[in-house]
C-alpha cells in the first residue's frame, strides 16, 4: 500500500514536471511570433497572430526583437535595456535598467546639491506627474538620475525624495558609476560638465521611454509647455 | 590555499604587466596643471600621469576587434550604439573596400564603439582635458600655444581635404612622442558631451551657451586659439551614436592600473 502511494506520487510528480515543460515550450513558441500595431494604438498590447489593429486598422507588424534575437527577450535594438551598467536606487538596492522594464518611464538627469536649474527641473517633473490621472500613474515610473554619483549616494537621494514629496512608488532615484552615468547621458543626448566640486552645468531634458525602453519623446528646456510630453505619456500608459 | 591564491594573483599580475609591456605603442604623458580653452570655475585643470597611444587606432586594428567582438560588426551593431553610417565604407562585416589601406585611421565609428574598443584593450578614451593637454605640444615644446606657427599649422590642416585617407604616423611626432593629434582625423574623447555648446542645447544650458557669439566667449581663456575653438565646437555638435568620415579615436591608460 505504502509502495503504491510512493509510486503514485512519483507518477504525479513526473506528470507535473512534464506538464511544466510542455507549458514552457508553448510559451517560447508563442514568443517567436509577436505582432503589434505599428502605431502602438493600444500601447504595448501584442497579438500572436497576423491581422489588423482594431483602432487604426493598420496591419499588425511583426516585432523585430522577438523574431531576430531570442536571448534579448524582446528588447529592441534602440532600447536602453541593452545597457548593462549597474545602478543603486534610493533604497540602496542594486538594479540594472532592465529591472524598470514593463512601465512607461519619464527620465531626467539632475544632482541634488543643485541650486539653479534642478529645482525647476524637479518641479517640471512633479508638474507632469500632477497632470497624469491615477490609473495611468500605476503604469508609469518617474526616474531621476544623478549626474553627480560621487555625492548623491542612496541615503542622500532618499533624503531628497522625502524632502520633495517624491517618495511614492512611482518615483525612482538612481546613483550610477561615473562611466555608467556618462554613457546614459549620451543615450539621452544630455550634456553635462563638472564646473566645480559641487556644481555642474547640464542640459535640461526630460525624456519619455515606452515600456520596452525605446525613446519616444524628449522635452528640452526649463518650465516649457509640457503638453506634448503629457500627451506622449498618456498615449503610452493607456 | 592562501598561498595558492596568492601565487595565482602574482601570476595574473605578471601576465598583466607582460601584456602591458607589449603595449609598446603607448607613451607616458606626465601630468600637470594647465589652462584649457574651456576649464572649470578656476580655469586651471589638473591632468594626472597617463599613457597615450602614439597613433590613432588603425583600420587593421579595428578589423581585429570586430573579429573578436562580432557585436560591433557593421551588420550586428544595435541602433542604440551607432547610426546608419557606422563603418559605412566597409565592404562586408570584416572587410574594407579593396581600395582602402588598412593603415588608415579607423573612422565612421560611434563613441560607444570607440569606448568599447578601448575597454576591451584594458584602456579607455582620453578625456577632453587630457587630449587637449597632449595636443598643445608641437615638435619641440610641450605647450606651444604661444607660438603663432602652432596655430597656423593646425588651421592649415583644417583646410586640407580628405586627410582621413592618409596612413597613420605621417605627421610630425610631437614633443611627447605622439603622432597625428593634428593633421589626420578628429578624435573622440570620453567626455565630449561635457562641451555645452550645441545648437540644440543653446537655449537650455546655462553656461557657454553660444560659442561663436562674443558674449559667451568670455568663458574661453584664449580668444586667439581658433583651432581649439573649432575642436570644442565639433565636440559640442556630436552625439554618441554619430559615425563620421573624419572622426576616429585613440586610447589612453591610467598609470595606477598597472601596479
Amino acid at each position: 500500500m505504502k509502495n503504491l502511494k510512493i509510486i503514485l506520487s512519483t507518477f504525479v510528480l513526473i506528470l507535473s514536471i512534464t506538464a511544466c515543460n510542455s507549458d514552457k515550450t508553448k510559451n517560447t513558441a508563442a514568443d517567436l511570433a509577436v505582432f503589434q500595431c505599428p502605431m502602438q494604438c493600444e500601447g504595448d498590447k501584442t497579438y500572436d497572430k497576423e491581422g489588423s489593429c482594431p483602432v487604426c486598422k493598420m496591419d499588425l507588424k511583426l516585432l523585430e526583437a522577438s523574431s531576430k534575437d531570442m536571448d534579448t527577450d524582446e528588447i529592441s535594438e534602440a532600447s536602453i535595456f541593452n545597457l548593462t551598467s549597474k545602478w543603486h536606487n534610493e533604497e540602496d538596492e542594486e538594479i540594472q535598467l532592465t529591472d524598470l522594464k514593463g512601465k512607461t518611464m519619464v527620465m531626467v538627469m539632475i544632482y541634488t546639491s543643485c541650486k539653479a536649474a534642478c529645482p525647476r527641473l524637479v518641479a517640471d517633473m512633479r508638474n507632469i506627474e500632477a497632470q497624469i490621472p491615477d490609473e495611468n500613474i500605476k503604469n508609469l515610473e518617474f526616474v531621476l538620475i544623478s549626474i553627480d554619483p560621487e555625492t548623491d549616494n542612496p541615503e542622500r537621494l532618499k533624503a531628497f525624495a522625502l524632502e520633495n514629496g517624491m517618495d511614492d512608488e512611482q518615483w525612482t532615484f538612481l546613483q550610477g558609476t561615473e562611466s555608467g552615468v556618462r554613457e546614459f547621458a549620451n543615450v539621452l543626448s544630455v550634456k553635462y560638465k563638472e564646473i566645480s566640486p559641487i556644481d555642474f552645468s547640464h542640459s535640461n531634458i526630460i525624456s519619455v521611454f515606452n515600456s520596452g525602453g525605446e525613446l519616444i519623446h524628449q522635452q528640452e528646456g526649463l518650465g516649457v509647455d509640457n503638453k506634448e510630453t503629457i500627451e506622449a505619456i498618456l498615449q503610452l500608459t493607456q | 590555499m592562501k598561498t595558492k591564491v596568492f601565487s595565482l594573483l602574482l601570476l595574473c599580475l605578471m601576465v598583466q604587466s607582460l601584456m602591458i609591456g607589449q603595449t609598446k605603442d603607448m607613451v607616458l604623458i606626465e601630468g600637470s596643471r594647465y589652462i584649457p580653452l574651456y576649464g572649470r570655475d578656476s580655469t586651471v585643470v589638473e591632468v594626472n600621469d597617463f599613457k597615450m597611444d602614439i597613433y590613432p587606432v588603425t583600420t587593421a586594428e579595428y578589423i581585429e576587434f570586430v573579429e573578436k567582438y562580432p557585436k560591433w560588426s557593421k551588420s550586428k551593431v544595435i541602433s542604440l550604439f551607432a547610426d546608419e553610417s557606422y563603418l559605412v565604407n566597409w565592404k562586408t562585416d570584416l572587410k574594407v573596400k579593396d581600395s582602402m589601406s588598412t593603415k588608415r585611421p579607423i573612422t565612421y565609428v560611434s563613441w560607444f564603439a570607440a569606448k568599447a574598443y578601448c575597454e576591451c584593450q584594458n584602456k579607455r578614451l582620453p578625456t577632453v582635458d587630457e587630449w587637449e593637454y597632449v595636443a598643445m605640444a608641437d615638435e619641440t615644446t610641450k605647450d606651444a600655444r604661444v607660438k603663432p606657427e602652432y596655430n597656423q599649422q593646425i588651421l592649415a590642416w583644417y583646410e586640407a581635404p580628405r586627410t582621413e585617407e592618409n596612413s597613420i604616423g605621417k605627421t610630425k611626432k610631437n614633443a611627447w612622442g605622439v603622432y597625428d593629434l593634428h593633421g589626420l582625423v578628429w578624435e573622440w574623447t570620453l567626455d565630449f558631451n561635457s562641451v555645452l555648446i550645441t545648437g540644440e542645447s543653446r537655449k537650455d544650458v546655462d553656461k557657454d551657451s553660444n560659442l561663436f557669439c562674443g558674449s559667451a566667449a568670455v568663458n574661453a581663456t584664449d580668444l586667439m586659439n581658433y583651432a581649439a575653438f573649432m575642436r570644442y565646437a565639433i565636440r559640442g555638435s556630436l552625439k554618441a551614436r554619430y559615425s563620421m568620415k573624419n572622426l576616429g579615436f585613440r586610447c589612453v591608460q591610467d598609470i595606477k592600473e598597472q601596479q
